[in-house]
Order: structure tokens, then sequence, then C-alpha cells
């Protein structure tokens, strides 16, 4: 059990850790903000902090994460990540990738909520994608059979499917949803959506409390955008999940409000913002910290910390709701820093 | 005025296949508009096709003869063939599928649109939508590595790449459209959707008049779900535009709204939803909105060279749906396909 396993090292005695990398661009900015929430909060929380540096690669990982990073987030088993610029070049593995491998990160949730006090053409949005994050469209597996002739490989296995389809239903059930909907396109990819769909129906059976359904990709897209509100969590393979994540966080305001939690064997959790580096408003108090907020308030859940979460989101969510400090990027004129105040103020 | 050449106005012979779900009670629609309208059109219907056999397995194969009658006759009106779930014929997919590549009808284009009188939360949306149809994740090749293990072949030929993408830029030029957006995602798939993706630059620079555009599958949908009327023509490999058109469709009030073809290189077009669905759960309720299956009929009008045609049923449907009265219940209204249609053949 991924929650009860870091439980268990919260209660073992001492301050738990947990490794923070800010990343960069807005990183630091927003990262500050983190920290400060946390302070009032008083969250039973100690950061490890590292950076990295895109033009550093560490030769132990193949990538621009350290030795250092690596073992502090397989030692503390949490972590919190803001954004980080892609070197554009060759011949290393990406951030994301090598974090992913290494820590062996088998699934990305992402709750999308309509946020009080943020319009946008949804108001009524409250579901969590649950995306399989090792496998299927992103096996990486390519050939040119003859000139003009491409295949691509997606694999689906039924270990990786059933171990989704278990943290769905867990966290359905951790966080009091009533209905998961499995997403798939087995009416035309039998055997590989159709392995996938029959793994979710295995983990459905054992898990009666919970309402099961299933939905065709596109069927299901064009649902989202009609009435957003009829589902709850939606779990699915890799392709589905980055495309149907992203169309959620575009129905309630974008990436800069959306949170995101990856986890992986043995309870391991990197809560990461998903937005970008933002250079353009880098380093100018400007930048909305909420995404990297709601992310750590995720993490914060995840090790079981609900009363300090919740704390922090009602005072993030009433801040926004009362919509006197507002980030640029929300329609106000208030800097990271006062916006972050004013969340601290509420706490 | 339209100036046809002598014969365009004589009859033609028109293949019918009315599908499964509600596919016979929209097709019927169309029959009954082009009777009220006396176009000169000949059914050659198949009335007795269905995806299922009685048991509810799938059908493996289509009937010769309704290939030979789209053969001969080139324009087809269909309604969706239901597909099992079935692990065992991997190879057929669907009757749906099995059509789209016995005939080579490589492009699906579907055309989203605002109507005004429709409730949706965007407003002026004009998207169409042209997908590549024969090949990528819809190969059909997949096999069980070891138990447990499936292993699932996209396939994109630079051959399919390049003559979709120079339908869809044909298409910006012919409908005077200003841009094309690609979809991929080159960044992963960088061997498939990188020749998908570099054969429609080359294409792009065909067609120094009209603007290109690339972007990433999950980014396209993030921003369609926000800003709808950023795009204008897209083109995308199969599944992609599978997802997009049906995002597209929601937008613009979903699939009982939103009109497609499909078109090959035998010169075949075959007239369907945008949203390609069988909606078991509204079959014989009289309750299945008509409209996509219309507006694909009034395209079809203007591929046979009878704009005017096109034109009369057009303006009677965007008149009849100025009655929010006369709305179906999945555009929130209260009418009944039969209500709706009286109001239809009356405006005709
Ligand atoms: N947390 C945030 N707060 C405020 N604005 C943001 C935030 N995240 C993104 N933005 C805005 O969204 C836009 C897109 O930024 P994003 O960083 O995702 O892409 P980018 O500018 O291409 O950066 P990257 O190099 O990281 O890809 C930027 O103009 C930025 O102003
Ligand atoms: N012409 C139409 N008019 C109204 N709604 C339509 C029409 N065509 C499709 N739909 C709707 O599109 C959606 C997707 O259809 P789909 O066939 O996948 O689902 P369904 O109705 O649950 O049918 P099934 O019995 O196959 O599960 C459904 O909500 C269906 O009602
Ligand atoms: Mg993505
Ligand atoms: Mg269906």
């Amino acid at each position: 059990m991924a929650a009860r396993g870091i439980a268990s090292k919260v209660r073992g005695g001492g301050v738990p850790l947990a490794t923070f990398l800010p990343g960069d661009g807005i990183g630091p900015e927003i990262a500050k903000a983190v920290r400060q929430v946390f302070e009032v909060a008083s969250v039973p929380l100690q950061w490890e902090e590292h950076h990295f540096s895109p033009e550093v690669i560490d030769p132990s990982t193949s990538s621009m994460v350290t030795r250092e990073a690596l073992d502090s987030l397989l030692r503390n088993g949490l972590g919190l990540k803001g954004p980080m610029a892609t070197p554009i070049g060759k011949g290393h593995r990406s951030l994301n990738l090598t974090l992913r491998k290494e820590l062996g990160l088998y699934a990305n949730i992402r709750p999308c909520f309509s946020i009080p006090g943020y319009k946008t053409k949804y108001d009524n949005v409250n579901l969590v994608t649950i995306r399989e994050n090792t496998e299927g469209e992103y096996s990486g597996l390519e050939h040119e059979v003859v000139p003009g002739v491409v295949e691509s490989l997606k694999v689906i296995t039924e270990k990786a499917s059933r171990r989704v389809a278990e943290y769905a239903f867990r966290y359905a059930k951790e966080n009091n949803r009533s209905k998961v909907t499995a997403v798939h396109k087995a009416n035309i990819m039998k055997k590989a959506d159709g392995l996938f769909l029959e793994c979710c129906r295995a983990i459905a059976e054992k898990n009666p409390e919970i309402e099961f359904e299933e939905k065709i990709i596109d069927n299901c897209c064009m649902q989202l955008v009609k009435d957003p509100s009829q589902f709850d969590v939606l779990v699915m393979p890799n392709l589905y999940g980055d495309i149907v994540s992203d169309l959620c966080a575009g129905l309630v305001g974008g990436l800069g409000v959306t949170p995101s939690l990856n986890v992986g064997d043995g309870g391991i959790a990197l809560a990461e913002a998903v937005h970008g580096t933002a250079p353009d408003i880098a380093g100018k108090d400007l930048a909305n910290p909420t995404a990297l907020l709601l992310s750590s308030v995720m993490l914060l859940r995840h090790m079981e910390l609900g009363t300090h979460a919740d704390k922090i989101e009602k005072a993030l969510l009433g801040t926004i709701a009362e919509g006197k400090y507002l980030t640029g990027d929300l329609g106000g004129k208030s800097t990271t820093r006062d916006f972050t105040n004013a969340v601290c103020s509420k706490i | 005025t339209y100036v046809h050449r002598p014969g365009e106005g004589s009859v033609k012979r028109v293949t019918l296949l009315p599908g499964d779900g509600i596919g016979p009670e929209v097709t019927q629609c169309v029959e009954r508009v082009v009777d009220v309208m006396k176009v000169p059109i000949v059914w050659e219907k198949f009335n007795s096709i269905s995806g299922a056999d009685a048991d509810g397995h799938p059908v493996e194969a289509l009937p010769e003869e309704l290939l030979a009658s789209l053969r001969r006759n080139k324009v087809c009106i269909k309604g969706t063939l239901f597909a099992p779930l079935y692990k065992e014929n991997t190879n057929t997919q669907s009757l749906n599928v099995l059509l789209r590549k016995e005939l080579d009808l490589y492009v699906n284009l579907v055309h989203a649109f605002s109507i005004p009188e429709v409730q949706t939360r965007h407003e002026d949306i004009d998207i169409v939508i042209v997908r590549e149809n024969t090949e990528g994740e819809y190969s059909g090749l997949e096999h069980e590595v070891v138990p447990g293990v499936v292993e699932s072949l996209k396939v994109i030929t630079e051959k399919n790449s390049r003559r979709i993408a120079e339908y869809a830029f044909e298409y910006a030029l012919m409908n005077n459209r200003k841009k094309v957006t690609a979809v991929h995602k080159a960044n992963i798939m960088k061997l498939g959707d990188g020749q998908f993706l570099s054969v429609c630059r080359e294409t792009a620079a065909k067609f120094p008049t009209i603007e290109f555009e690339e972007m990433i599958v999950d980014a396209t949908c993030m921003r369609l779900v926000s800003n709808p009327q950023d795009f204008d023509v897209m083109v995308t490999p199969n599944l992609y535009g599978n997802l997009i058109a049906n995002l597209a469709a929601g937008l613009a009030g979903g699939a009982g709204i939103v009109p497609g073809v499909n078109l090959g290189s035998e010169g075949i077009a075959v007239f369907e939803q945008g949203a390609r669905h069988v909606a078991r759960s509204l079959q014989g309720k009289n309750l299945a909105n008509p409209t996509a299956m219309l507006l694909s009929s009034a395209m079809l009008f203007r591929h046979l060279q009878w704009p005017s045609m096109a034109d009369r049923l057009e303006t009677a449907i965007m008149k009849v749906l100025q009655d929010p009265a006369l709305h179906t219940t999945d555009i929130d209204g209260s009418a009944t396909t039969s209500m709706y249609m009286d109001a239809i053949v009356k405006e005709l």
C-alpha cells in the first residue's frame, strides 16, 4: 500500500524529509512560496533542496539529474518538483524519463477541478485523471521497415495495467470518490487495449463499492467537453492519459492551476507542477504558485497529512475565490509575494 | 447561378447503408428529404447489414454486392456499424474499418462549426479536420508476445502521409481557408509521427499562400477546449484525428450535429456523421438528432454538383433550428426526431 508505506515512515518518529527540486525560470519563486506556506501551516516536513543545471550531465544518471538528487529522492521517497527547462540536444536521457525510470514512477495523477472565483467556460469540473506512465505508445520502439514505412510499437502488459488499475481504485477509495472510468480503444486495438480493459474489469470486481464504467476514448473526449461533471476518476493507458489530462487541464484554466503527482513502487511519490518555466516572467515576482502549491497538497495527502493539506488548500482556494490578490495569469495584478502572503494570512 | 453541364441533373444511383443503432432512423430522414425535395437520387439500399450477428458476435465480412454497389455508384450515405469488443477478430477490427480499407477511403473529413441557435459554451467555431483514415494505430497488427504482454503496431507510411497532407492543403486552397495545423506526437514517436510531420512540412512548402502550423496532440486538445477559434483546417494521423474530431464535435454541439465524409482513391465518397457512433441507447426511441446526417447529405448534394439543393436543405435546417422548441434532446431540447423532421419538411 503506497500511502501506508510512507505514513509508517512519518509515524516512525522524527520529521520526515522530502526532496525539493525548485527548477528553472519561475521555479525558484514559486518554490519559495511553497516553503513559506508550509512554514506558516506548521507542516511537519523538512526539505532537502537540489538543483540541476541544463548544461551539466551527470554520467552516473546519463542526464541532468544529479546522483545526489536521485539518492535523496530514493532515500526520502517523497519529492516536489518545479518546472525545468529541457535542454535541446542529444546523447542523454530526458529529465522526466530519468526520474520516471529511476524512481519507478508508474502512474501520473492529475486532479482537475473548477476553481471558485476563476471563471472558465466550465464551472462544474471535479475529476481525476490517472495515467499509466511506463509503457504503451511511449515504448520508444520504432523502426523503418523499408524506406517510407515506419512501425511504432505500443506495448501493453498485464502487470502494468493491473498496477495502475489497482492504484486508481485505491485512490478512489482513499479520496472518497465513487466511480472509476476506464478509457480505452479496445474496439480497434482489440488485444492491446483489450488487455488493459480486462485488467481494469478484474480489479473493478474486487472493488464492488466503487462504480465501474468503460468509455471509448473518442466518445470520452466528446463527453468531456459536453458535460465533464459526469466523470469522477478516469484511468487510462499512457497516450490517452497524456491527451486527456491536458484536455481536462484546459477545461479548468490550464496548466498554471492543475497539480500533478507521480507515484511508484513502495509508495514513492513525486509531486510536480506540469507547467513550463515561463521564461518571459521569470524573476519578476509575477508567477502564480497555485499549481505547485496544489501539487504539494497532493503530496501531503499521499503522506496522510490530510489536515495540513486541507488547511493549505482551503486558504489557497479562498484567496483565489476572494479575487483580491490574483496574479496576472488569473486576470489580477498581484505579485507572487502578495498572493502568497494572502494565502498565509488565511492559514 | 450555377451553370451545370448537360446531364448533371440526371438521376444518380446512391448506395444507402443504414447501419446499426440510430443509423436506420437518421438515414430514413435523408430519404424523406430527398423525396420531398425531388432530388434526382435512386437509392441502392442495403438494409440487413449489421456489425454483429444474432448472438452479438462480430461479423467479419462485408457482402460483395455492397462493395460492388459502392464501386459502381461512387457515392454512399452510411450509418455506423456496431463493433462488438472481441479480442479474436483483430484483423477486421470492425466493418466500418474494413469498408474504409477495402475501398481505400483514406480521407475522413469532419466539419465542426457553431450553429448560433444551438447553445454551446464556445461560439464561432469553424474547424475542418482532415484525418488519415486507413493506417496508423488502425493497422490491426497485434499479437501477444508472451502471456500478459501485447504488442500493437502503429504503421505510418510516407505515401499515406503525403496524400492526406495534400488533400488537406488542397481543401484549404479550394475552400478559401487560411491555415493548416498538423497534429502529431513527434517528440515521442520520432520516426512514425516524425515522418508524418516532415511530409506535412514538405507539402506546406508547395502551398505558400496557406499558413502552416505544427502542434503536439496533447497541447492541441488543451488549446481546443479553451480557444477553438484558433483552428482552421487540421491534418492528423488516424487516432489523433478520431479524438480531435470527436472533441470538436462535442464543442460544436455533439455527434448529432456535426457532418463528415470519407473519400478514397477510387473516387468514392461515403457520407456519414462526423462523430461516428451507433448510439444504441437512443435506438428506436425517436430521439436521435438527424442534423449531422442531413448536413452530410447537403455535402453529398454539393459533391454531386447540385449546389442549390445543398443550399436549400441547409437553409431549411438553420431555419428550423432557430426554434428551440424543435431541438432534440441531445442539444437540450425536447423535440422528437419526427417533430424536428416535420418542421424541416414544412420548411422545404
Ligand atoms: N505558474 C505560472 N504563473 C503565471 N504564468 C504562467 C505560469 N506558467 C506558465 N505561465 C504563462 O504561460 C505561458 C507559457 O509558459 P510555459 O512556461 O508553459 O511555456 P514556455 O514559455 O514555452 O516555457 P518552457 O521553456 O518551460 O517550455 C508563459 O507566457 C507564461 O507567462
Ligand atoms: N444522431 C445522434 N443524435 C443524438 N445523439 C447521438 C447521435 N449520434 C451519436 N449520439 C450520441 O453520441 C454518444 C456516443 O455514442 P455511442 O454509440 O458511443 O454511445 P452509446 O449511446 O452509449 O451507444 P452504445 O449502445 O454503443 O454504447 C452517445 O451519447 C450517443 O447518444
Ligand atoms: Mg503532455
Ligand atoms: Mg458505443
